[in-house]
């Protein structure tokens, strides 16, 4: 007997579909639901000031959507209205100034795709394999087409005065949360960002405006952007002291860890993307992605890293974006232990965990770029692991 | 390029908004406030969440203690034990503090608070005063601590190697498994989100306890929900989420979860341990009607005195109203 999917005729061959007034914006199939933001409830008090995870499992491509692109508050995601904004430029200028959307609106504008990724980003896996999903050790991650304003544009029409060093970037929500971020990376290109993707950035990603700094690491990307100070010295606020600072094995601490260091990952086949065909044709995919420059190269291991191949780069890696590489497989139906590698345009080679533990301890939390290790079993079912 | 875009910003507008205080001092307004009124003032707006002495409730952050403990296996970073400028924490705690009612604290309860959290951490005495002054006589323990980012020197050469491709080790073992520890949130694929019952139904099919309250409180008000109010409500709602959930799915946190608290006898949410003045009333069958929730709403701390609810309260009766109307709806 044939496929009665075939063979018999199907309510959706017969009847009618939604019409086009159903959906005035859409929203993904119902049957895609499980393509969510999650968060891991234990990781913070409270879920206003919290995190949760880009599902790089189930995504191909490099564009993140907007609607399950990782979200990180420290004071909730707040509303503020078009009308209601105000971005202010004062300190070491000639003129301090105040723009309105508007305003923003009227300057030369700009595109770029950028990563974004928060230094915490496989921070839980410092000490060993913790989190069973590349959602939860990879998710802290979203990568858009931007469009906005140059701050340089913005410094340039207040006038910074020759003593100014040094930016502070703040967000219009209770949390104040602000860094200092050097001029010469405030005037080289650092973007003043209100549509992502096209379309407006959502409410949770700062909207109706927020600071873009390309490959740096997610905290300096202030969200509700409302000032800009030029200063001669850093100002050392919360966020770049007590926090997105990385403790090393003598106690000491790095600060100023701006860069977000090469870093790859395979997102299927994974702990959320068991193989279900079983041996023969396999899609070995995952993103990769560097703060220093383009992805020049992914190699991809099945057995642990005895071995490499080089994967195939979906495009030529574009500077501080993602890049999405595929190894075509054929799968024998054996045990895997799958690892990605990145290689970015400076030669930079992404280390193992061990090498960066040697450098840094086990306590420095942030910036863990370390190869990933899924152990595919014969059934299809991926762990996160740690190999020798 | 000068396109002459914008305003000139005046001088109180950047007043408004340029709070930030650098470790020179830069920005650092006048004022003082000493360790004894911090104590009372942290009790009061911090302890909630951080403890009575800075040590912490649930997974809120410690701000006291953890001094020598950087080298060992999870560190404690704390104020005391890894801030590396008291003017970190001026800052913050001015333009962040408290949690859910920002820049409320005055220049002189931001200076006792700091004090506060300086003698919590053994760093000055009970009679110390924080003020302008005094500030920058004041170091913290790991302020030579931290060392610029040094990758260029330390990883990038190393991490810059020709890769291996074949042979590169002889066995490879796993060493661990994430599964061993079983921290992974479910994921598994969700039913197609169910139709949600419409508010009014839950209402309805739960009669309301007769009203005790007085009669000028328009009794009729409580029995239909007003959607206005509740969508109102809901807004106001906005001061309470930092410690208090609602509706589907809600869960105790820093206070109790709300469903079902209108018309419920006080101080009974199901597993939250309520101060003992809060207790106290459970004991006397005191139900939380419109007139209790108002009289707390109001002012929390003069209904129930030593309630761990640390918020100063809603002065307009109309947010009040619109609070209670939102919490009934949820059954």
């Amino acid at each position: 007997a044939g496929d009665p999917l075939i063979t018999e005729v199907q309510p959706w061959a017969q009847e009618l579909g939604d019409g086009v007034d159903a959906t005035p914006y859409g929203m993904p199939i119902e049957f895609e639901s499980d393509v969510v933001r999650r968060n891991v409830e234990w990781l913070t008090a409270d879920t206003i000031s919290s995190i949760n995870f880009t599902p790089i499992h189930a995504l191909d491509g490099t564009i993140t959507p907007q609607g399950c692109a990782f979200e990180r508050h420290h004071s909730g995601a707040i509303e503020l209205r078009k009308e209601d904004y105000r971005l202010m430029i004062n300190g070491l200028v000639d003129t301090p100034l105040i723009f309105t959307y508007e305003d923003l609106e009227r300057f030369p504008r700009e595109n770029h795709v950028y990563f974004c990724e928060c230094a915490a980003n496989t921070g839980m896996e410092w000490a060993g394999a913790q989190l069973n999903g590349a959602q939860f050790t990879h998710g802290m991650i979203h990568n858009m087409e931007y469009t906005g304003v140059s701050l340089r544009t913005l410094l340039e029409e207040a006038g910074v005065k020759p003593e100014g060093k040094w930016v502070y970037v703040e967000g219009a929500d209770a949390s104040s949360n602000g860094r200092s971020i050097p001029l010469e990376k405030a005037l080289d290109d650092v973007l003043v960002a209100f549509k992502a993707n096209g379309e407006a950035l959502r409410k949770e990603h700062g909207y109706p405006v927020r600071l873009v700094v390309p490959g740096w690491e997610g905290n300096m990307w202030v969200k509700w952007l409302r000032r800009i100070e030029v200063g001669d010295q850093p100002w050392e606020s919360r966020e770049e002291t007590s926090k997105y600072t990385d403790t090393l094995e003598d106690g000491t601490s790095r600060k100023w860890t701006w860069e977000m260091d090469a870093k790859s990952v395979v997102t299927s086949p994974s702990p959320q993307a068991p193989i279900t065909h079983g041996k023969g044709p396999l899609v070995i995919t995952g993103l990769a992605w560097s703060g220093r420059g383009a992805i020049t190269r992914v190699d991809v291991s099945v057995d642990g890293g005895k071995s490499w191949k080089e994967a195939r780069l979906a495009a030529p890696g574009q500077d501080k974006a993602i890049s999405r590489f595929y190894l075509d497989h054929d799968w024998d139906g054996s045990e895997m232990l799958l690892q990605s590698r990145a290689i970015d345009s400076t030669g930079y080679v992404q280390p193992t965990k061990a090498q960066l533990r040697d450098v840094r301890g086990l306590n420095s939390i942030y910036h863990n770029n370390c190869i990933q290790t899924w152990w595919v079993k014969e059934s299809g079912e991926a762990e996160n692991v740690e190999v020798s | 390029g000068n396109l002459g875009l914008g305003r000139p910003a005046l001088p109180e507008e950047v007043a408004a908004w340029d709070k930030d205080v650098r470790p020179d001092g830069l920005g650092l307004p006048e004022g003082s406030g000493s360790v004894e009124d911090g104590e009372m003032v942290f009790a009061e707006v911090c302890a909630s969440c951080h403890g009575d002495f800075a040590e912490g409730v649930d997974n809120w952050p410690k701000l006291a203690g953890g001094m020598g403990t950087l080298n060992h296996e999870d560190p404690l970073k704390t104020v005391g034990s890894y801030w590396p400028y008291l003017s970190t924490t001026w800052d913050y705690v001015n333009r962040s503090m408290p949690f859910g009612n920002a820049q409320s604290l005055s220049n002189d309860e931001v200076y006792a608070i700091v004090a506060y959290i300086l003698y919590s951490n053994d760093l000055v005495e009970d009679d110390f005063v924080l003020s302008n002054e005094t500030f920058l006589d004041v170091e913290l323990p790991n302020t030579g601590g931290f060392i610029v980012d040094d990758r260029a020197e330390t990883e990038l050469a190393l991490f810059s190697q020709e890769p291996c491709m074949v042979d590169c080790k002889e066995t490879v073992e796993i060493t661990m498994r994430a599964a061993v520890l079983d921290v992974t949130p479910e994921t598994e694929p969700q039913a197609a989100a169910e139709p949600a019952e419409p508010a009014e139904e839950v209402a309805v099919a739960e009669p309301a306890p007769a009203q005790e309250a007085p009669a000028e409180e328009a009794p009729v008000e409580v029995a239909a929900v007003d959607p206005e109010m509740v969508a109102a409500g809901e807004k106001v709602f906005k001061k309470c989420k930092a410690c208090h959930q609602v509706g589907d799915g809600a869960k105790n946190r820093t206070g109790p979860h709300l469903n079902g608290i209108v018309n419920r006898v006080i101080g009974t949410g199901e597993g939250f341990k309520y101060s003992k003045s809060m207790a106290g009333m459970a004991d006397e069958g005191a139900i939380w009607d419109d007139e209790a929730l108002h009289a707390f709403l109001e002012n929390p701390k003069k209904y129930v005195s030593k309630t761990k609810m640390a918020f100063a309260g809603l002065k307009k009766e109309d947010d009040r109203a619109a609070i209670i109307a939102y919490l009934q709806s949820f059954e």
